[in-house]
């Protein structure tokens, strides 16, 4: 009983163990890519030695922009997925809450927006953007992003709106509350794990788009960071920048979990603290 | 949404009946000045270079050498990735929207076929450009039918490196002039107890770029050739088979290393580095990069071997062609010959060690001390062939690479693969 | 849109949603009747903004492509040597060829991207929930394991696909952990083994991240309920969790199996272009694209698309009771599973966990 019950307690933290490593060890070996000297770049073994931040100087070289391209990615990301989350919000009460015609084609319409290759929609995109005057501004890359982000957005969000319970909603009604109110008191907070990881999602897919970044601008301020590090190259032709490559997915990687980390707490806080008034 | 779809479909289907490939319902869709050769080369003002990145800060430097100079033109430099691909897939979807955003481009070697037959490049002045004093191969592949469409920028030649510790302690004085050469001379150095398990020879043999251009090589060193002077597929001959068989031969018994089937110019260079080749076939960069390896002071290079005396190499390089859709051509124009200029390919070899065009460079004593390789790269180039000129260059470098791996990787039979090659070539250029 | 003509007072029961409905007037339901009045108009409200987005960025786009596809490629002017400048309407013709013509090709990369897609989500799945599983049981530091998990997902899918080329070097460190030489990016089946390690690898966590936000939301006295039943740990997987999970879970599978149809990247950046073992749809498309050939890529997208759209349906008709709103089944078993109706305060100390 007792050997039982310790194997409980300990398999959940070797299970967790596992899947760390499992996701980790691919990343150590980019960080430890990163960390050599462009010299000693072909070895093989564990531990970096020398350790060398010669790739990080030179991602962080002036020339490279990186700083503001990691800026740049900010914006996109973060506007993007905050307009995605409100309109698909919006979308997804509709789909979990209320009854009306053609729900079924509506979702399957705004699944199947999202399935054209976007190599195929780049250039009339393109065309439309230099039009209107977009190239090289924000939303000529926002809005592309919305055709993948949205539809993810609002699926998620339908699930799990969905799995709320109606009956909280219709006491609070009872007592007096809108229809919207009761939707951000009550189902919001509780849909709070489903709105955050689609959140994440959402941030980090628009955070590495590529294609439509590099079609859009021609500027290097106005670049995001992967098209940067599509930039970073050798000293000659052939040669490739491996080590910089390697420490600009680092540099790109670890932001995106360090404010997952910071903001997981508070927004899903904040989410669950609007339940309480 | 109705509305929208009924204006769209007729109003795209018009246009591209005018030759507009998507292009935007609002443009006028009848600019007619765009024949080749009488392009006129007006307006001056701010310009755009358009080139992969430059981590040396030569162009940098360069343009703002221009800028100080031409205040009212001033040249921007508009960086792509460093990766091919999609240097050339921006430039053509700007062509293809008839974007004026980019004026100079700098355009691979191979490309200058196709640009120019899609008149997405403007016909250039022979006269404005110092063509004589330039390497004639390289000058060819600026050209498409006879004529000038943009201004050689940089070249580059394929090398063989060799390991002259080795090689001088198997009692071999000098370098392998060919094929055959080069085998006597490995099993004369594998024999020593320091190269036992080393390989004789690789060079880039993926199913990428890099394969056609060892397969021309080949090709082209064994005294065939892969279209004729009309761009006529001419690859289905005896001496192209003989070339195609070294390399297939070469891997079959071991001459070349079975992983060489999955090399880049990286991985190839890797392997020299590591001391696990004998022969190298590669680029003039990895000269001074393997200065700072383990083979430091142990290796030499030579023209590439052939059949039966030196071979051919391929041509790298990028050209400046002038986008036809551009504003301010007259300043193009200037900066164009500003940037191809002697002086600028001097400054771009000495800080960057690009192969200039110009023959002079190669024989510079000062820069030969920089660069010890210089009198082996003029040679080689100066024994270049390019690699097909031709206007679907996408498909025929395809098919090569399909062929030519299917023969080094694939035991399809080094006839059968050329075969197969001629038809499919001729199929591309039937189209 | 479809919404708006929606006349107010119509009974709002859509095509989808017949299923046992009209006899099945339980206590849930009664609530949403009564909304329905004016919910049709709400709803287009609602859902309009999203959908004049979609139609902005993506139907406009893919009309002219279907335009295109239905256009061949600009000939070549023998007597010039330049380009014709009209594409010439060719009808299907695109179409034939990929059946005809390129039909080996064609028919090759179409099973090669079914491949990729039925293993690679297959495994992630499996991945995916394990992944959830064991995050959901470990209370202390479930931050930090899901800001680890999210890591293979964060990298940029380029740059992983040239980790993963570094990986798979011929010299590389998977020839070193295996011990002995494999050219992984020959062609063969070791190909299709480094796309599919790199493709679970970075995906999977995507599944294991919505699987355990939909965890999350499982109220705990269903799990007491049944331990107090005495249910066993796989029962308990298998009777409560699955269910419950299951919309979330089909939706991450849905988009996944969406992404994977389309995978260019990976295959193109690990193994490299026109190798058959890993070809995909998506790289004949860009194949023809890069080439100029704009007519033929298109109509490569547009078969890419049909079949994507074919799996989409299945998977609405599949998911339908738990998404679009036959409430009265869900809702019932809701009532069933749950035993009484919560109140918010135990799940928020859940939620904040």
């Amino acid at each position: 009983m007792s050997t039982t019950a310790k194997w409980r307690t300990w398999l959940p933290y070797a299970g967790v163990v596992a899947v760390v490593g499992y996701c980790l060890a691919p990343f150590y070996w980019m960080l430890v890519s990163s960390l050599r000297r462009t010299s000693d770049i072909f070895d093989t073994s564990l531990l970096p030695s020398p350790v060398s931040f010669e790739n990080f100087g030179a991602v962080f070289d002036p020339s490279q922009g990186f700083t503001r391209a990691l800026l740049n990615s900010l914006i996109v990301a973060g506007i993007t997925t905050s307009l995605a989350l409100l309109l698909a919000t919006f979308t997804a009460y509709a789909m979990a809450r209320l009854e009306f015609r053609f729900k079924r084609l509506i979702l399957t319409l705004v699944i199947a927006t999202s399935m054209f290759p976007v190599v195929s929609i780049v250039v009339p995109l393109l065309q439309l953007f230099t039009d209107i005057g977009w190239i090289n501004t924000y939303q000529a890359m926002i809005v592309p992003s919305m055709s993948f982000a949205l539809p993810l957005a609002v699926w998620n969000l339908t699930t799990f709106f969905r799995q709320m319970p109606d009956e909280l909603e219709h006491a609070a009604m009872i007592d007096g509350c809108t229809r919207g109110q009761a939707f951000r008191k009550i189902i919001v907070p509780l849909a709070a794990p489903g709105i955050f990881t689609t959140a994440i999602i959402t941030f980090i897919a628009a955070w590495n788009e590529f294609l439509i970044a590099l079609t859009m601008t021609n500027k290097p301020e106005m670049q995001t960071a992967p098209v940067a590090i599509s930039k970073f190259s050798g000293a000659t032709q052939f040669e490739t920048p491996f080590g910089s490559q390697m420490a600009a997915g680092v540099l790109v990687t670890v932001p995106l979990v360090v404010m997952v980390l910071f903001f997981q707490r508070r927004i899903v806080a904040g989410l669950t603290a609007g339940a309480a008034k | 949404m109705k509305i929208q779809t009924a204006r769209a479909l007729p109003c795209s289907a018009a246009l591209v009946a005018a030759g507009l490939l998507l292009t935007a319902c609002g443009s006028s869709g009848s600019d007619s000045g765009q024949q080749a050769g009488n392009a006129s080369f007006e307006g001056r003002g701010p310009i755009t270079f358009v080139a992969g990145k430059d981590s040396t800060g030569v162009v940098q430097a360069a343009l703002d050498r221009w800028n100080e100079l031409h205040p009212e033109e001033k040249v921007t430099f508009v960086q792509l990735p460093t990766d091919a691909d999609s240097q050339r897939q921006q430039m053509i979807q700007n062509a293809e929207t008839k974007s004026d955003a980019y004026t100079v481009l700098s355009l691979d070697v191979v490309w200058t076929s196709e640009f120019a037959a899609h008149q997405w490049i403007d016909r250039l002045p022979e006269n404005r450009f110092p063509l004589q004093k330039m390497l004639r191969p390289v000058v060819e592949t600026a050209k498409y039918r006879g004529n000038l469409y943009a201004a050689p920028g940089s070249s580059d030649g394929g090398m063989l490196y060799y390991r002259t510790d080795l090689l001088k302690k198997a009692g071999i004085t000098e370098p392998p002039a060919t094929w055959s050469e080069m085998t006597a001379d490995c099993a004369r150095v594998k024999k020593l107890p320091e190269a036992g398990d080393m390989s004789c020879y690789a060079g880039q043999f993926q199913k990428y770029e890099g394969l056609t251009v060892n397969f021309a090589e080949a090709v082209h060193s064994a005294g065939g050739q892969v279209a004729d002077a009309d761009g006529k597929p001419d690859v289905d001959t005896p001496e192209a088979r003989k070339g195609l068989d070294f390399l297939a031969g070469s891997v079959e018994d071991g001459t070349i290393p079975k992983e060489a089937i999955t090399y880049q110019e990286e991985d190839g260079r890797q392997a020299f580095e590591a001391g696990k080749l004998i022969f190298h076939r590669n680029w003039p960069y990895v000269y001074s990069l393997a200065q700072k390896s383990k083979v430091a002071g142990k290796f030499a290079v030579a023209p590439l071997p052939g059949l039966n005396g030196p071979g051919s190499s391929s041509l790298g390089g990028h050209n400046l062609a002038l986008s036809s859709f551009a504003k301010n051509k007259a300043t193009a124009l200037d900066f164009m010959k500003f940037f191809s200029s002697e002086d600028s390919a001097s400054t771009f070899l000495k800080d960057a060690s690009l192969a200039p065009p110009y023959a002079d460079l190669y024989d510079d004593a000062s820069l030969v001390e920089q660069y010890p390789y210089l009198p082996v790269l003029k040679e080689s180039i100066l024994r270049a062939v390019p690699r097909p000129r031709v206007v679907q260059y996408g498909d025929v470098t395809s098919a090569i690479q399909r062929e030519a791996y299917a023969a080094l990787a694939g035991g399809k039979s080094s006839a059968q693969a050329l075969k197969d090659l001629q038809a499919a070539l001729q199929k591309s250029a039937a189209q | 849109m479809a919404g708006t003509r929606t006349p107010p007072g119509t009974p709002a029961y859509g095509p989808g949603s017949d299923a046992g409905q009209p006899s099945t007037p339980p206590a849930p339901r009664r609530g949403r009747a009564r909304a329905t009045a004016g919910s049709g108009r709400m709803a287009a409200l609602l859902v309009s903004p999203t959908l004049l987005v979609l139609t902005i960025v993506v139907l406009y786009p893919t009309l002219m492509a279907l335009n295109e596809s239905l256009h061949g490629p600009k000939g070549l002017d023998p007597a010039t040597g330049f380009i014709r400048t009209t594409e010439p309407f060719v009808g299907l013709k695109n179409y034939a060829d990929i059946f005809g013509a390129a039909g080996e090709r064609f028919w090759n990369a179409f099973w090669n991207t079914t491949f990729f897609t039925v293993v690679t989500v297959g495994l992630e799945t499996v991945i995916g929930v394990a992944m959830a599983l064991i995050m959901h049981k470990a209370f202390r530091g479930r931050a930090l394991v899901r800001a680890g998990i999210l890591v293979p997902w964060a990298v940029p899918t380029a740059i992983s696909g040239l980790l993963w080329r570094w990986i798979f070097n011929s010299n590389g460190i998977a020839n070193a952990l295996v011990g002995h030489q494999i050219l992984w990016t020959t062609e063969g089946f070791h190909a299709k083994v480094a796309v599919i390690v790199a493709e679970v690898w970075k995906t999977a966590p995507f599944i294991g991240l919505l699987v355990l936000a939909g965890l999350q939301v499982i109220p705990k006295e269903v799990y007491e309920a049944a331990r107090i039943d005495g249910a066993s740990a796989l029962r308990q997987f298998w009777h409560i969790t699955l269910p419950l999970v299951k919309p979330a879970l089909l939706v991450a599978v849905l988009f996944r199996c969406l992404d994977a149809l389309r995978m260019f990247d990976l295959p193109y950046i690990l193994i490299g272009a026109q190798k058959n073992s890993v070809e995909t749809l998506s790289m004949l498309a860009q194949n023809e694209a890069s080439n100029v050939r704009f007519g033929p890529a298109a109509a490569y997208a547009v078969l890419l698309f049909l079949y994507v759209l074919l799996i989409a349906l299945a998977f609405v008709r599949l998911l339908g009771a738990d998404l679009v709103g036959d409430g009265a089944a869900a809702g019932r078993r809701r009532g069933n599973k749950g035993g009484r109706r919560r109140i918010p305060a135990p799940r928020r100390a859940e939620v904040s966990a």
